[in-house]
């Protein structure tokens, strides 16, 4: 193979969005340093970026796999970890307690909303990626008025003043914030890992592979590659795509739960409103198409997104003074979200 | 002498991927006269007919040789529009009308009288308003020509099918200037009495003048309306002969063939016989779209090589997926006397049957997947092979097992890959049909059901999976159910072969029966006695 042959070939495994992206990352990093931003920070804000929202673009895997595409029904899995998460405040538990309380909540209740999500999806097959958009936003808007007229008594979480309703953004620090994060970190000088975090996420991985290669893991696969061959070696379609999007859902919880620790605050309300397309694109900038993704897909798509977006700003505002970070993330998450739809029913991996 | 004839072909080759379909095929019709055209699937009909109406199919693959004249003067159509203008018209075999259109309107479609409004005159003809009486009446003499005394405003949707095919016809005479018509099994949908009736209206076509083809699988029709018949076997004319010279069994023996010679497929232990039945199939209905299976009685042999033959769309291919649950069926179909249950994909694998589909792309393979994955992955799921056990009773996949399982079988079944790593999809068909092969191998089957093995598959690799098949039923003693559409390989490795028409068995024949017996049961006709 030449030299040429070989640059074309990596070029293909990569596909151009992610080659488009590398380029992009490595420039601003030079840029960045050229213009004596301190690289060291932005690397710590980039592990920092990335292990908040590994698991939320985890939970995108199971959803392709089992065939429904990259779940953009995300914020119904938020809705169910947004409760856990206010309920265990509620009962004003916290540290590790009030963690694990949040996520258990956030998990029974994301596999429950799953459930009755993925029925739904199976009478719209083939528009998935639309319906779940619709069914997110439906949910979100729905709970505005949920959050504002629900019985939450602790005085934290309500508005002030004698108020009724929960509030836009609660805190965490009282409860437990950055517990997670905390657990064995590593810090030198201003470079901070989350080493629990991390951790956590990787267990979630190790076991997320240990399920993909059990029958049922297999079986949920197999109906998304390819239902004829999985009808006829006995699976239910329907029952293993309810499963993926309920699995999906759960993790989508979970998300939120780790997202909310490691950011500090709650957010209610119209937050989780555009929280499935970040997600969405990360995974697809990870390798993932709408018909196949993989755990390394989502943590390679992941770190290569929220890393994009935490060096954006530092570097553009030495050089233009201004803000362009917004931007960038814009047209990347809604870039990648008009190929995933665009690329559809479209089979294949890249370069085959 | 040319001018005689309205239609000329002459010499015509066809190749696709260096593979001649039709050999130096002549077929002359002249005005007014019914020409029959047939041959078993395969045979080169549709290629043919594609050429004369200049298929975008017959372009993109590189052309034909030889040349076709009509009225004496040498054309070569490149569009189907083209064909069209020159007079050369096709009915159907789906009927392509609207609906909710009436008759008239359907006959007319697209052909519409015109008048001509200020806003055509200003902008385009696309504007002109319709004549709907003259429609009418044009629609009215088409089918007065092909004696159909129907209400030409009726609207088409809720008429027998029947009528649609004569609507269809209509149309195709309505056309000013046809010279040449095809008719692609018009009687294939029809009842008796409707393709009677349609025969005569052939017939009263062909008196205005016009030269028409018929193909059709029913040998007796042809004999009863052609003035000429052309055998087509394999891309080659065999015979061009006055239908008044032909007989059903005659035309029969010519559609099949010569014997093919069946070399020695080596001796068996015990040899199959009716006292050792493993399946048992009784009443067996399936519903799959174009090849439905209507009350099928039959018994296969432990041990045995059946053939499944008969022409497509007559149900042969239907049998196979009943049995796996992929269509829904009824009836029964028992295995070593236990009733398998039907409608519930993954039993019969359970029972010891396995499958290998027609449709490999589709349901047998999963092609973005490596050659291990595939061979393993049903044998997992429905077997729990494959497996290793984790703590906690937790098994998971042994992509290890899998791995080395898929290394043998590349090696056993001559698998042309870069390892077991390959994703199917790079594979060459033959090679994909090998590696389901080994799939339905890795279930340890007693039964194995094959449907079109070599369907897509070159010449070469073709011999290789029919040698498969032959040593796994003679070295490891399994039943093979081989269902093809090539009567030819039937002949070569089966021990009897079962014929299928209209969804029922016809016969069940010995491999060494005379053509004319095969060229008949396939058309439905059992011929009693040897």
């Amino acid at each position: 193979m030449s030299a040429k042959e070989r640059v074309l070939k990596t070029v293909s495994d990569l596909g151009l969005p992610r080659l488009t992206v590398i380029l992009f990352l490595i420039a601003l990093f030079v840029l960045g340093a050229v213009r004596g931003v301190p690289v060291v920070d932005l690397i710590s804000n980039s592990i920092g970026r990335f292990a908040m929202n590994a698991m939320l673009t985890l939970s995108m895997v199971p959803a392709i796999q089992c065939g429904i595409g990259p779940n953009f029904g995300l914020p119904v899995g938020i809705i169910a970890g947004l409760l856990g998460l206010v309920i265990s405040m509620e009962f004003g538990l916290t540290g590790f307690t009030g963690l694990f309380t949040a996520m258990a909540l956030g998990i029974l209740l994301g596999v429950v909303f799953g459930v009755l999500y993925g029925h739904l999806l199976n009478r719209v097959k083939g528009q998935e990626m639309m319906v779940g958009t619709y069914v997110g936003f439906a949910i979100v808007s729905g709970m505005c008025m949920f959050w504002l007229l629900m019985p939450f008594k602790n005085p934290r979480l309500i508005w002030t003043l004698g108020g009724e309703g929960l509030r836009v953004t609660i805190s965490l620090s009282d409860f437990f914030s950055n517990v997670l994060d905390n657990l064995l970190a590593i810090r030198v000088g201003t470079f901070r890992f989350p080493t629990g975090l991390v951790l956590f996420i990787a267990a979630v991985a190790v076991l997320y592979r240990l399920f993909e290669y059990s029958r049922l893991g297999t079986a949920m696969d197999l109906a998304g590659q390819n239902e004829q061959f999985a009808r006829a070696a006995g699976i239910s379609v329907e029952k293993m795509r309810v499963a993926g999007t309920a699995l999906s859902t759960a993790m989508g919880a979970l998300g939120i739960v780790l997202y909310a620790q490691s950011y500090g605050f709650v957010q209610l309300y119209t937050a989780p409103l555009m929280m499935a397309f970040p997600a969405v694109a990360a995974v697809l900038i990870g390798g993932a198409t709408p018909r196949t993704a993989s755990i390394s897909n989502a943590i390679i798509g992941t770190l290569m997104f929220q890393t994009l977006l935490a060096i954006t700003v530092p570097v553009t505002q030495s050089v233009i003074g201004g803000d362009i970070s917004e931007i960038v993330r814009l047209i990347v998450s809604n870039g990648m979200v008009i190929y995933a739809l665009t690329r559809g029913q479209g089979g294949g991996n890249n370069g085959s | 002498m040319a001018q005689e004839y309205v239609l000329e072909m002459r010499g015509v080759s066809k190749q696709y991927y260096g593979n001649y379909v039709l050999k130096k095929v002549d077929l002359k019709v002249r005005a007014g006269e019914i020409h029959g055209l047939v041959g078993e699937n395969g045979a080169g009909k549709s290629t043919l007919m594609n050429i004369l109406f200049g298929m975008p199919v017959i372009h993109a693959t590189g052309g034909y040789e030889g040349e076709v004249r009509l009225g004496g003067e040498a054309v070569r159509f490149l569009t189907p529009g083209d064909a069209l203008a020159a007079g050369v018209g096709m009915v159907h075999q789906e009927f392509m009308l609207l609906p909710t259109f009436s008759v008239a309107e359907n006959i007319k479609l697209n052909r519409e009288p015109l008048i001509p409004t200020p806003l055509s005159r200003l902008f385009s003809p696309r504007l002109s308003k319709i004549d709907m009486s003259k429609v009418r009446s044009d629609a009215r003499r088409a089918l007065d020509t092909i004696g159909l005394g129907i209400d030409e405003l009726l609207p088409v949707v809720g008429l027998p099918i029947g009528f649609m095919q004569f609507i269809e016809v209509a149309r195709e005479i309505d056309k000013t200037g046809v010279r040449v018509l095809v008719f692609d099994e018009p009687t294939a949908l029809l009842t008796e009495s409707e393709a009677e009736q349609l025969l005569a209206a052939l017939k009263r076509i062909a008196s205005t003048g016009v030269a028409i083809i018929f193909i059709s699988h029913r040998l007796e029709e042809v004999r009863s309306i052609c003035d000429n018949i052309t055998v087509l076997r394999d891309g080659e004319v065999v015979a061009t002969t006055p239908a008044s010279q032909a007989t059903i069994t005659m035309l029969a023996e010519l559609m099949v063939g010569r014997k093919t010679e069946r070399p020695d497929l080596g001796q068996r232990a015990v040899e199959p016989s009716d006292d050792d039945i493993v399946l048992e199939i009784s009443n067996l209905e399936v519903d799959m779209p174009g090849e439905e299976v209507k009350g099928l009685t039959l018994s296969v042999r432990r041990g045995e090589i059946l053939g499944i033959g008969g022409l497509a769309g007559q149900g042969k291919i239907g049998i196979a997926n009943g049995i796996m649950g992929i269509f829904p069926s009824r009836g029964s179909v028992k295995k070593d006397g236990v009733e398998i249950p039907l409608n519930r994909p993954g039993e019969a694998y359970k029972h010891g049957i396995a499958f290998l589909s027609e449709d490999r792309k589709g349901v047998g393979l999963i092609l973005d997947r490596p050659i291990d994955y595939n061979i393993s992955v049903v044998a997992s799921l429905t077997k729990g092979d494959f497996l290793r056990n984790l703590p906690l009773g937790i098994r998971i996949r042994d992509k290890k097992a899998a791995t080395a399982y898929a290394q043998q079988a590349i090696k056993d079944l001559d698998i042309r890959c870069t390892g077991p790593s390959q994703r199917v999809r790079h594979l060459s068909g033959g090679n994909q049909q090998k590696v389901c092969i080994a799939r339905a191998l890795a279930l340890r089957p007693e039964v194995l059901l094959v449907s079109e093995p070599t369907r897509g598959i070159d010449v070469g690799a073709k011999e290789k999976i029919l040698d498969l098949l032959v040593s796994m039923n003679r070295k490891q003693g399994m039943t093979i159910v081989l269902t093809s559409s090539e009567l030819a390989e039937l002949r070569r490795v089966s021990d009897r072969i079962a014929i299928i028409y209209d969804g029922k068995l016809v016969d069940i024949l010995s491999p060494d029966d005379e053509n004319a017996k095969f060229g008949l049961a396939m058309a439905g006709k059992k011929v009693n006695g040897a």
